[in-house]
């Protein structure tokens, strides 16, 4: 039994949004290996992503899953000595993986900007964080210190660092973790590319600074036309901030929708399972519902499905063949047999 | 004293640490982590003690335990009073009162096998007979854990961070406590796992009767495990509430501002609120007056230069001048 609207093309299937025109990233098959005792490891293993101008994207898993190996891909940042073995990023339509390295340094941070979990470690600690959106300024564009200056100002008071025109001399240190996020988003912001990546952007902060970065970063979307492609664990902060979202497991991707689809809809058995298993959505005294078991080594990655050892609706097939991508809603698709089966 | 009911009792408790400077270490202020607090954790229940990184909350733990001193204060446990004890006289009480800590790996020593590091404190304080005795606990402890007992050779680089949070459940409940606190004890891992270790832990708290101080900044956690919530800030207890009061019906600016930014995963209310402006102060110098009213939305004149006194509210306390029933 097949459900309806199953056979999507194998390249491509997860990207089910695709109006071609409008991205501001696609992402094609995108593989990130890293050499192990037993041979290569893929820890991204053939992942399309689409993300439209101006939309927020957010890709979704646990640790180890391979979401933020994805992000540094997509900026061809990959640690050695992984790298990325198959696939294209295409970029405001030029594919990065194919780009001369120069042109590629002028595409970071003018086309596409990044921010990180630790804002601490990504600053400079010696430098005053003025002097470094300076810089990153001076890096895009020819303008002299004094205007650039100015308009680190201006970003500063942008993202809502209170007295800005004094912040700009302070060094890291003095800033908290907030205000130091806040520094890293102007930065990212200096030449107004049209997409951020964010991974996993408030992690390290309390909720209630969180809480003001969110917004801030819903108002410059919203006030820019950016699209961000958000790296999280937490479906809070998905729900707060996504358009669409793309559940990762195991270097690949298993479930793609809408925030509303996978919030109030989701089909696949780790999405269910995850959503299941968060502590703000179950009632006062029922029971958490588990997923068994831990996510798969790179070593131990079973054949067929990947989540068949921990899924609850595991069946023949989940074990031997990787599942097919079946498409349960105009905007939703799911990778899994039983879903392809109408089981789930 | 403790009252029936209550297994622990924290009355007025004060940790303040020197900050020192110069050639000299001369003494030039205090951090005042924590700064004359009272909290009541129920027998075979949980009291979670919630706040924001700095707030205090982990020092309120080790100051419970004696892992570092207080300055004032009393911890009412069994009828004796913890902190007047001398430090010799403490040990006996480190059987009942265990603590598991955020980063498993940090807190379990690398070159110990897993038998070894759970079997310890059972050494220490003559639990089993023999070596074999104690063995074979150990292997009943990973059982009721989750863990399958021929792994106890192993060294805990080989286990995943749920597998070592589950390690050091069992190490702490190898002793027998009755009390335990669990500092951020899931809030390095990830959701699936974090679901596993939060079940183990109500589970074991019905079987054995444990009580829990539970410290952690994560509301939906506290919400899942808690009966009363403690909510601190800048080293004071703020709002303290049975459990799902505190939720339905927050009397603190602060707990509501906490509670409002939290995400929520309903689809129909995808926006979080930033009531809470601004930085959390230094607890070096708290401000004056109420300590929450350089960030709190109602801030009004008197809290700038007079500190509120904890007003009783439905099932507990809330140290704000709105809770005031002549103000209100």
């Amino acid at each position: 039994m097949l459900s309806e609207g199953r056979a999507l093309p194998p390249a491509g299937a997860g990207c089910i949004n695709a109006a071609v025109g409008d991205a501001v990233l696609e992402v094609h098959g995108l593989t990130t290996t890293f050499p192990t005792e037993a041979g290569a490891a893929a820890v991204v293993d053939g992942i399309d992503l689409h993300v439209a101008r101006g939309e927020v994207l957010a890709l979704v898993g646990e640790s180890g899953c391979g979401k933020s190996m994805t992000a540094l891909s997509l900026l061809r940042l990959v640690p050695k000595p992984g790298r990325i073995t198959a696939g294209r990023i295409v970029l405001n339509g030029r594919d990065l993986c194919t780009m001369p390295v120069p042109d590629l340094r002028r595409v970071r941070g003018r086309e596409v900007a990044m921010i990180f979990q630790e804002p601490g470690t990504a600053l400079n600690p010696v430098l005053t964080v003025g002097a470094q959106v300076v810089e990153a300024i001076r890096l895009h564009e020819r303008v002299s210190r004094r205007t650039a200056r100015a308009r680190t100002v201006a970003l500063f008071e942008e993202v809502g660092i209170p007295d800005p025109s004094a912040r700009v001399d302070a060094y890291p240190h003095q800033l908290s973790g907030g205000m130091k996020q806040r520094v890293m988003i102007a930065m990212a912001l200096a030449a107004r590319p049209a997409l951020l990546v964010a991974d996993e952007p408030t992690t390290a902060l309390d909720v209630t600074i969180q809480a003001q970065i969110l917004e801030l970063l819903r108002r410059l979307q919203r006030e820019h036309g950016m699209a961000i492609l958000l790296i999280s664990h937490d479906f809070g902060i998905v729900n707060a901030l996504a358009d669409r979202v793309a559940v990762m497991y195991a270097g690949q991707l298993v479930e793609e929708g809408t925030r509303r689809d996978l919030l109030a809809a989701a089909r696949h058995p780790y999405t269910v399972g995850l959503l299941r298993a968060m502590p703000g959505r179950v009632a006062p005294g029922t029971r958490l519902a588990e997923i068994p078991g831990v996510v798969p080594s790179l070593e131990e990655r079973p054949p067929g499905c990947r989540f068949a050892t921990r899924c609850p609706l595991v069946f023949e097939p989940c074990r031997r063949i990787d599942p097919p991508w079946t498409r349960v809603a105009d905007t939703q698709a799911a990778r899994c047999h039983a879903v392809a089966d109408g089981t789930a | 004293m403790s009252e029936p009911g209550e297994a622990l009792r924290v009355e007025g408790l004060r940790t303040w640490f020197p900050i020192r400077r110069g050639v000299l270490r001369r003494v030039v202020g205090h951090v005042r982590a924590v700064d004359g607090i009272d909290l009541s954790v129920p027998t075979g229940g949980t009291l979670a003690l919630v706040g924001e990184s700095g707030c205090g909350k982990t020092t309120v733990g080790r100051s419970v335990l004696r892992l570092v001193e207080p300055q004032a204060g009393r911890v009412w446990w069994d009828g004796v009073d913890l902190l007047a004890l001398p430090p010799r006289e403490v040990r006996p009480y480190r059987r009942q009162l265990q603590i598991v800590f955020q980063d498993p790996l940090a807190s379990l020593d690398p070159r110990l096998r897993i038998r070894d590091a759970v079997a310890e404190g059972m050494q220490a304080f003559r639990i089993g007979a023999n070596e074999a005795e104690r063995t074979e606990r150990v292997a009943a402890l990973l059982r009721r854990v989750g863990l399958a007992p021929e792994q106890m050779n192993r060294y805990p680089h080989e286990f995943s961070g749920g597998q070592r949070q589950r390690i050091c459940i069992a190490r702490a409940l190898a002793v027998e406590p009755r009390l335990i606190v669990c500092d951020e004890a899931v809030s390095a891992l990830d959701v699936s796992i974090q679901a596993q270790i939060l079940n183990l832990l109500r589970d074991l708290q019905a079987e054995f009767g444990l009580s829990y101080l539970f410290i952690t900044h994560d509301l939906s956690v506290v919400r899942y495990l808690a009966d009363r919530v403690a909510v601190m800030y800048l080293g004071q207890i703020v709002e303290e509430r049975a459990t799902e009061a505190l939720f339905g019906d927050p009397r603190h600016p602060y707990t509501q501002g906490l509670l409002a930014a939290v995400p929520s995963m309903d689809p129909d209310r995808p926006e979080v609120a930033a009531h809470v402006r601004g930085d959390v102060p230094s607890p070096a110098a708290p401000p004056p007056g109420c300590r929450f009213h350089t960030r709190c939305p109602e801030v009004f004149a008197r809290c700038r230069h007079e500190a509120p006194a904890p007003y009783a509210v439905p099932t507990g306390a809330s140290r704000c001048f709105l809770s005031d029933p002549k103000v209100a």
